[in-house]
């Protein structure tokens, strides 16, 4: 039951927090263009910064009042981590979104090119666990 | 006003990716890892937050403007293309190797554990890259 529960609640959270952002603000919540946006300069607007800040809080804050601890890194190492961080970072942008702004805003809008991304990058990302685990560790 | 409902949007979404178990790779390579011992938690993310957009978008967007701005910023371009086909093909490689996609790798840098920082500064430096050849 809770491996439905948690989820279902954290997705829920999500998918309110992406829904006051359009219905007050207008705004789509999608994290990658939010931290693109502050980092590159092109568009570190105020709501921007007050976001980010809270997503960074957001889980300490209930990791205290759950008494909970961040789960321990993976063991992966540094190449894995600097290749994945690399092809996140220069994927999301060149596709114009990531999880959030085209998994849980974009189909949130049934837009074709939303839906049709992540199609695409879930497939891709199964395709990429299944060759790392299982024809290149020899599994 | 405005300020302030986007910082308490960002805490209930990184609180959300927390209790879901999102902030964990391990959890989320599980969910990628379809012939393995299947995780389902990110469908279940998926089905709580889609349940909450697909119906609130379309009732917010029945309205003209939003409650505290003048128009919708929302992408007019909903067309199937190849430039968000690729660019998604190379984010899921990205997040299969280590299994963070944007969200989760920053709600997990005040952990302050040193995988998260690593993941996000090659992220910011994929990011750059990417508007240096969009230029």
């Amino acid at each position: 039951m809770d491996s439905i529960f948690y989820p279902l609640l954290g997705g829920l959270l999500i998918g309110l927090s992406s829904l006051t952002m359009l219905a007050l603000l207008g705004r789509i919540t999608g994290i990658s263009g939010i931290f693109a946006g502050i980092i590159t300069g092109e568009a570190a607007s105020q709501w921007r910064w007050a976001f980010f800040a809270g997503l960074l809080s957001g889980p300490l804050l209930y990791q205290l009042l759950s008494g909970t601890s961040a789960p321990a890194p993976s063991e992966a190492g540094v190449a894995t981590i600097i290749a994945g961080g690399l092809l996140v970072g220069f994927g999301t942008r060149f596709a114009g979104g990531c999880t959030s702004g085209h998994g849980v805003c974009g189909i949130g809008r049934l837009s074709p090119r939303s839906i049709a991304a992540t199609a695409t990058f879930m497939g891709a990302g199964i395709l990429t666990v299944y060759a790392v685990r299982h024809l290149l560790s020899g599994q | 006003m405005k300020i302030l409902i986007a910082l308490l949007c960002g805490l209930v979404f990184g609180a959300g990716l927390a209790i879901s178990g999102m902030t964990d790779t391990r959890v989320v390579l599980g969910f990628l890892d379809i012939s393995g011992k299947w995780n389902p938690a990110l469908l279940w993310v998926m089905v709580g937050a889609l349940s909450i957009t697909i119906p609130g978008f379309w009732l917010a967007q029945k309205r003209s403007t939003p409650f505290l701005d003048d128009s919708f910023h929302v992408p007019e371009n909903c067309r199937i293309e190849t430039r968000p086909l690729a660019g998604s093909l190379i984010f899921g490689l990205g997040w299969g190797l280590y299994g963070y996609c944007p969200g989760p790798a920053l709600a997990s840098l005040l952990s302050l554990n040193w995988q998260p920082l690593l993941f996000v500064v090659a992220m910011a430096v994929g990011m750059w890259l990417e508007k240096v050849i969009r230029a």
